[in-house]
């Protein structure tokens, strides 16, 4: 049996404990509200993007970007890896980083060279850990309030490298935002830009409406101007996805940690109790059986 | 008169959503306005300033950059990579980035991006211009 002193100094480590994991899960929620607003305003412009491009895409046909051309050979793949730089955030990086291995394990098996770009230290560590190429490094993106352009410059950098043929391939690897309990790791292709192809019935409302338009300079031109948008606009997306998720994981990691500590809490002042009315027992019975042994 | 929903989106926000009587925008093949009822048409955009007439009449203008227009008879929509209208633009920001794109054209060094140095430089210049004009409309009104 634990002394009584033991125990009550237990008892103040997991009510601190407590307060700190509260005031996480608190800050968590207040980032997640912030994180889903600049979704939110993220939408109407990648849904009105995505409409042009389709519909545009519909009329030029795939051949007139080298963006769209898959190499015959690739060799070497970029494999961009969103992750969060802290973590008490729960099983968040490992799911990420898991897939990470699956994937990087099952190109290098067909003789494929993996790349990384790293956005987040977890990532980070982990690729260099293992002995990874790191093309690139960005620290301090995820889960903060980033520019758009820190994902632009990014887009810009995967597109130069595919045309350089330094990678054949660009896969972005981020955590999806479903809800406040589900954030799976999401495996996607960028580069080569897969064939657009809208939703049938978007399809045929926007192919119709948009064949009529003009273009200036012109379809294809205006394509080839389009298309590294629309990579950094997966970029961007992916970024502001795993922010989101990763704020989303924490407060799920931290609520469970509350209520662990108040489990805890809740046996250990059981034991606590139990603890102090065995001492006052036991003293009763000292008083009791002195009085006896008086009485004589 | 009929009039046309401008509608000027960017990825961080919606910068405008009013209803215009007239809309000018830098296309990439010139300057080009529109009116109510213009034919549908897409084009992309130069850096430089959109500038609409909103329902008051009143002149207005906005900074764009890297982006393009859908022109359709009642709506104008505009996608841009960054935009802010003249009254939001952050003028000590602007100077130091252009000052930072000219000392970077200035140095030489070979690691200097050109083309990405000579852009930051044209945009700073656009939205200080931009932003002088609104100092100037201020002093006359």
């Amino acid at each position: 049996m634990p002394s009584l002193k033991d125990v009550k100094a237990k008892i103040g480590g997991v009510k601190k404990t407590r307060q700190i994991t509260k005031a996480m899960n608190m800050v968590a929620a207040s980032r997640l509200r912030g994180a889903q607003l600049r979704s939110d305003a993220f939408r109407p412009y990648a849904d009105k993007f995505s409409e042009v491009l389709a519909s545009l895409a519909a009329r030029a046909g795939d051949d007139v970007s080298p963006l769209f051309v898959p190499r015959n050979e690739v060799k070497t793949v970029n494999v961009v890896l969103c992750t969060s730089d802290r973590g008490l955030c729960g099983g968040f990086n490992a799911n990420l980083i898991e897939m990470a291995e699956d994937f990087a394990a099952e190109k290098e098996d067909a003789g494929i060279g993996v790349k990384f770009t790293n956005f987040g230290k977890k990532g980070r560590d982990w690729a260099r850990k293992n002995g990874f190429e790191r093309v690139e490094e960005h620290l301090g993106v995820i889960g903060t309030r980033f520019p758009y352009t820190v994902a632009a410059d990014a887009g810009q950098k995967l597109i130069d490298g595919f045309l350089d043929g330094r990678w054949d391939e660009v896969w972005v690897i981020y955590s999806r935002f479903v809800s406040v309990a589900k954030q799976p790791a999401t495996l996607r292709q960028v580069l080569p830009v897969p064939p657009i192809e809208a939703a049938e019935e978007e399809k045929a409302d926007a192919g119709e409406f948009l064949a009529e338009h003009l273009c200036e300079p012109s379809v294809e031109a205006l394509m080839a101007e389009l298309l590294p948008m629309s990579v950094y606009i997966q970029v961007y997306r992916a970024l502001l996805e795993t922010s989101t998720a990763e704020h989303a994981a924490r407060m799920q990691a931290m609520d469970n940690a509350t209520k662990a500590c108040n489990d805890m809490l809740d046996e250990l002042t059981l034991a606590y109790n139990k603890a102090r009315q065995a001492a006052i027992t036991k003293e009763l019975m000292d008083i009791v059986g002195g009085a006896e042994a008086l009485k004589g | 008169m009929a009039d046309i929903y401008l509608e000027i989106v960017t990825p961080e926000r919606v910068v405008v959503g009013e209803q215009a009587q007239t809309v000018t925008a830098p296309g990439s093949e010139g300057e080009f306005g529109v009116l109510p009822g213009h034919t549908p048409f897409l084009t992309s955009l130069q850096v430089g300033s959109l500038r609409y007439k909103d329902a008051s009449g009143a002149e207005r203008c906005v900074f764009v950059s890297k982006g393009f227009a859908e022109v359709l008879p009642d709506r104008v929509t505009v996608l841009a990579q960054s935009g802010e209208r003249r009254s939001d633009i952050d003028i000590e920001r602007a100077r130091q980035a252009m000052k930072r794109a000219q000392e970077r054209l200035e140095s030489g060094a070979p690691d200097v991006d050109f083309e990405r140095a000579k852009a930051a430089l044209l945009r700073a210049q656009h939205r200080l211009s931009l932003a002088e004009s609104r100092a100037a409309a201020r002093m006359s009104s």
